[in-house]
């Protein structure tokens, strides 16, 4: 079946991998936007984190064999820990200064971060196989496609889901709200704001780790492979805005589709389109499409 | 009755306070003391430290010496979360309501400190416009109901010391007589009550006592039952 000339296997095909990258954008995206709601810090490390979370499951496979749905869960707790070790030792200290602090120190943690596994690991990828359960794929008439892709997908917009409710309909997500907003004030009325934010830091770079997981099987595990994706990932958390966890998951999985069809029509465009949407929002909407006006 | 009065727990003891915003001086020794049940002002001109008084004693502002005792408590060295855990409500100027939350979330917000805080349906039942815009964003709430917005939602968490600055602000005269009710309410019921009000005729018939502040020191103390006779005094201090 043909659609515009392109067979509709390439077309479903492609627009399956743009939501897969798109997933990958709406997770990272949303960490990155509840974390600079609450603590104001611009966290370049987010990328490394996401890759940590990967060799996670890499290293736990090769040395303790743990499988995939164990990495899951390990692999974030892990990093989450390691976020809440961060944000105690270092960040809680930036608050009161300019953006630019943390931005400058979550460079550095990249720095650092990704200098060790290039150390330890090499420049060049491990690979790391899909789950025995993963495998092979479905034909559903209009196109062929890889369980692991769909699997992907269906994790991704279960736990987009999972942490806008969080975020909107439950009293925690109230509590994380108002804190964003007005902080001493939250601890005026009794809130442990500190020990909220240390956990928030945690639970947005776990998100990351979880999606470094998802996406081991994919791409090669590498220390390069969170410097790969930050880029993007901020440009969309520009284009999305800060305002709206909702804003970032609709940002994320559209830009990943507008990817994709980039690749099908102009594929020497696709490097490029997120930028180009990018510079044309910030023309007619600086404050991004779902970012709150000045 | 005055023999009861003595026998009464001291809430709030303020001793010496002094307090700084970065290099300046702004509070210059205060010493205060509420006893349980009492309902007392701050009284003064703009820029006198009558919110910087309510807010030390919250822990919110940057430099404090000084002491000062909840309860019998020392609460200088605790953080503000702390402070109110231990039973306090905080009104702060502003209102502070939350434009990201709904009424009803404004309202829960503050976590339960002690026992004995107002139910929902109770505060629903004192504040019936709060019942019905409970799911408005809390800023789309007029300033009136903002204001009792943020009264009703530490009535909720059981505090006894109540800590209100400015709560007639700006708001129309309907508004401002049911705040008066609502106070007189608060009060029958055994509330220890620090007011920082600049509506003089307000203040005048709640209040069992009224500091007049200046500059950040208490210049004078006028009971309930001296207010005729200091009532030029007064007209003066505040430049009413």
């Amino acid at each position: 079946m043909d659609i515009f000339g392109i067979s509709s296997q390439a077309l479903f095909g492609q627009l399956l991998l743009g939501l897969v990258n798109g997933s990958f954008y709406a997770i990272l995206s949303l960490g990155l936007a509840v974390i600079f709601g609450l603590l104001n810090i611009i966290n370049f490390s987010h990328g490394t984190l996401y890759m940590f979370g990967a060799f996670v499951a890499l290293l736990g496979l090769n040395h303790l064999g743990m499988n995939y749905w164990v990495a899951l869960v390990v692999a974030p707790a892990v990093v989450g820990l390691l976020g809440v070790v961060i944000e105690r030792s270092m960040l809680k200290r930036l608050y009161q200064l300019d953006h630019l602090y943390g931005l400058l120190l979550t460079f550095g943690l990249v720095l650092i971060g990704e200098g060790i596994f290039r150390y330890f690991f090499g420049v060049s990828g491990a690979s790391y196989a899909v789950p025995e359960s993963l495998r092979g794929g479905v034909d559903l008439g209009f196109m062929f496609m890889p369980l692991y892709r769909g699997w992907v997908v269906a994790a991704a917009l279960v736990v987009c889901f999972v942490t806008w409710w969080v975020i909107e309909r439950t009293p925690l997500g109230a509590t994380l709200r108002a804190a964003t907003e007005k902080p001493l004030l939250v601890q005026a009325l009794g809130i442990n704001v500190p020990v909220l934010v240390t956990t928030t830091f945690g639970a947005g770079v776990a998100l990351a780790a979880f999606a470094g997981v998802l996406a081991a099987p994919i791409v090669q595990v590498s220390p390069g492979m969170g410097a790969n994706l930050i880029i993007v990932v901020f440009a969309v958390v520009v284009i999305g805005g800060m305002g709206s966890i909702a804003g970032s998951i609709v940002t994320g999985l559209g830009l990943g589709l507008i990817e994709g069809l980039t690749k099908l029509v102009y594929p020497a465009g696709s490097a490029v389109v997120i930028f180009v949407v990018m510079i044309i929002v910030l023309l007619f909407r600086p404050a991004g499409l779902f970012g709150k006006q000045a | 009755m005055s023999g009861a009065f003595e026998t009464r727990t001291e809430m709030l003891r303020i001793t010496d306070l002094h307090a700084f915003y970065g290099e300046s001086h702004v509070l210059h020794g205060i010493d205060l003391r509420v006893k349980e049940g009492e309902l007392v002002t701050l009284l003064g001109r703009n820029g006198s430290g009558r919110s910087t008084t309510l807010k030390s004693v919250m822990g919110l502002v940057g430099r404090r010496t000084g002491s000062v005792m909840f309860d019998g408590r020392e609460v200088t060295t605790l953080a503000p979360h702390r402070i109110t855990r231990l039973g306090i409500g905080y009104c702060p100027e502003e209102r502070g309501i939350f434009s990201g939350l709904t009424t009803e979330e404004n309202l829960m917000l503050p976590p339960e400190v002690k026992g004995g805080g107002m139910s929902i349906e109770e505060i629903y039942a004192v504040f019936p416009n709060l019942y019905e815009r409970r799911t408005s964003p809390g800023t789309r709430l007029s300033g009136g109901e903002q204001q009792m917005l943020a009264m009703a939602r530490i009535l909720r968490t059981g505090a006894r010391l109540l800590l209100l600055d400015e709560i007639t602000e700006g708001l129309a005269p309907v508004i401002v007589k049911k705040l008066g009710e609502v106070i007189r309410l608060l009060k029958s019921r055994g509330y220890t009550i620090v007011l920082v009000e600049q509506n003089f005729r307000f203040a005048a018939p709640l209040a069992d006592r009224h500091f007049v502040l200046e500059h950040g020191r208490i210049v004078a103390t006028v009971q309930k039952d001296e207010l005729a006779a200091k009532t030029e005094m007064l007209h003066e201090l505040l430049g009413v």
